[in-house]
């Protein structure tokens, strides 16, 4: 792997940018690997690259039936954050965020990370009383929540918050200030990058079709590029894993739904923290080191395969955005786009064996499934190498749902749409 | 803007409609006891790619539960009933 640096850069400047490689090496699939991870979308690529950096796993291939970062990894909002109110949650995510602060360093890639806070908004005294409990449990869990009162809020950010009492006057917030945003692409690049550069087989254009049995236990493949045997198999395609499971005779408690994002043309500094407001109607917004508003809200809101959004959903979430920032009302939208969430019962994620031998799931991301990439890869490589969960991950585990554990942050019941 | 034709009420957009998700799951008798069957009702989907029969409540018409079929990869709309067991469908068009 060619290491990148300032000298490495000024070098190949002075001479054109010549010679430099490719990030990772374009692989052919061999017949036979020790683990096949599905999907080389964030989640995937990040299962690789720990299963050789933690584990020493040699022969590992990543198969991805399209591009690397054509998925939800190149697709979604960038916001990275712990600040969730189930325990097992917050040291999940937040395993996550410490992964997250180092892995630049670690991957020679720069991700761009940027912890520049974000701020949940409370209009009442109720949501702030929520937001509050959040904060609490996020304390007790051990990493950091802050509240703001409505004035600090509107110090803090005055181009979000305005000083007029406005339609919805903010009464306070919550926020985490090691929180922020990270440049997507790059996490599917540096990862793709790093994996590759210890050894794992990164093969795009290549779709897994279905699975090859040995009696009862999965041992490999099918794929679109022939056969491949395989000591454990990953599955790691989020939007679309319950028509894999399916094939390897798994049902899963998952519906895929459409979640969509905008955003902006390029403006002057005006949001420079995350802003999530969940009040009235749902948005967020950050905006991009190019200057464009990045903003997301609700889901649509019913089961969709197609990676494309609807307009009474655009409609939704730009009232929302109006509703809190009048001041973006003659903003011009430039781009906006969908990606297909897989959508637990109770909106947490499965991390963990399948309830058949040979498989082991990293799945149902939801819309949350971005920052938990590093983590979700740590826990399912440490699964896929030693045969046994990692110690955050049985919280996760499938049969939570038949055993009445679920991790239910809403607290909306089994209604994937709603979660 | 997906259209669904209300037997009663003509096409109309979705944002008159509620979703209501999978029609499919059919609930145990009340007096089931047999866990796995309320596991699978409460918890388990198909989530097929393709056609797809869902409920949608006719909140801004006329408030009737409908089942509608459509494709989820295309969001095309295939047919549309009243919810319910078939012979509730015997109403107008589909
Ligand atoms: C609009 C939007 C905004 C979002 N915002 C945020 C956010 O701000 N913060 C956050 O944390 N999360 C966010 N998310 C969620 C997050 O993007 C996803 O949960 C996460 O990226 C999913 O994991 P992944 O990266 O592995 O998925 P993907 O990149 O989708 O990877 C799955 C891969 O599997 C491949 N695949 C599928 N089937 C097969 C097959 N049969 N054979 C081979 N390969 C296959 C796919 O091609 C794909 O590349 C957002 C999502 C969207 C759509
Ligand atoms: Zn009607």
């Amino acid at each position: 792997m060619q290491r990148y640096s300032v000298f490495s850069l000024v070098g190949r400047a002075l001479f054109d940018h010549a010679g430099w490689e490719p990030a990772w090496r374009r692989a052919t699939l061999k017949p036979t690997y020790d683990v096949v991870v599905i999907g080389g979308g964030g989640h995937g690529l990040a299962t690789a690259y720990y299963l050789l950096a933690n584990h020493g796993v040699r022969r590992v291939a990543v198969i991805e039936k399209g591009w690397v970062g054509g998925g939800n990894v190149g697709r979604n909002t960038t916001v990275f954050r712990s600040n969730y109110l189930l325990e097992e949650n917050i040291r999940f995510y937040e395993h996550a965020l410490k992964l997250w602060e180092g892995l630049t360093e670690r991957l020679n890639f720069n991700l761009m990370v940027s912890q520049r806070g974000c701020l949940m908004l409370a209009c009442s005294l109720g949501e702030m009383n929520a937001l509050r409990r959040r904060g609490n449990m996020m304390r007790l869990a051990g990493t950091d929540a802050e509240y703001l009162s409505g004035d600090e809020v509107r110090r803090e950010v005055p181009n979000v918050v305005g000083e007029d009492e406005g339609l919805w006057p903010i009464y306070g917030g919550l926020m985490q200030r090691r929180a922020g945003t990270i440049r997507h692409d790059a996490v599917a690049w540096g990862l793709a990058r790093g994996a590759s550069a210890l050894g794992a087989d990164i093969v795009e254009d290549c779709e897994v079709t279905d699975f090859l049995f040995e009696g009862e236990r999965i041992a490999g493949v099918k794929t679109t590029r022939g056969d491949v045997s395989a000591g454990r198999v990953v599955l790691a395609t989020a939007g679309s894993c319950t028509l894999l499971a399916k094939k390897a005779g798994v049902r899963l408690p998952i519906e895929s739904h459409l979640l969509q994002a905008f955003v902006s043309e390029g403006l002057k500094p005006l949001v420079d923290t995350v802003i999530v407001w969940g009040g009235p109607g749902h948005f967020y917004i950050s905006q991009s080191d190019k200057g464009g508003l990045v903003f997301g809200g609700d889901l649509d809101g019913y089961n969709s395969y197609a990676q494309r959004g609807n307009l009474p959903l655009v409609e939704d979430v730009i009232s929302a955005g109006l509703g809190l920032m009048p001041n973006l009302s003659r903003v011009r939208l430039l781009r906006h786009w969908g990606g297909i969430m897989d959508m637990t019962m109770d909106g947490s994620p499965i991390i963990g064996a399948a309830p058949v031998d040979g498989l082991i799931l990293n799945v149902g991301w939801c819309y949350g499934g971005f920052k938990a990439i590093p983590a979700g890869g740590w826990l399912a490589a440490h699964h896929a190498a030693t045969g046994a969960p990692h110690e955050l991950a049985p919280p996760f585990a499938l049969d939570r749902f038949a055993r009445g554990r679920l991790l239910d942050e809403t607290g909306n019941g089994p209604v994937p749409n709603r979660q | 803007m997906i259209l669904i034709s209300c037997p009663w009420c003509g096409t109309r957009d979705q944002t008159e409609f509620h979703y209501g998700g999978d029609a499919t799951p059919v609930r145990p008798a009340p007096g089931d006891a047999d866990e796995a069957a309320w596991f699978d009702y409460v918890h388990i989907r198909d989530n097929p790619r393709g056609p797809h029969r869902e409920l949608w409540f006719h909140a801004f018409g006329c408030r009737q539960w409908l089942e509608v079929t459509r494709d989820t990869a295309t969001h095309e709309v295939l047919a549309t009933r009243f919810a319910g067991p078939a012979a509730a469908s015997e109403g107008a068009a589909s």
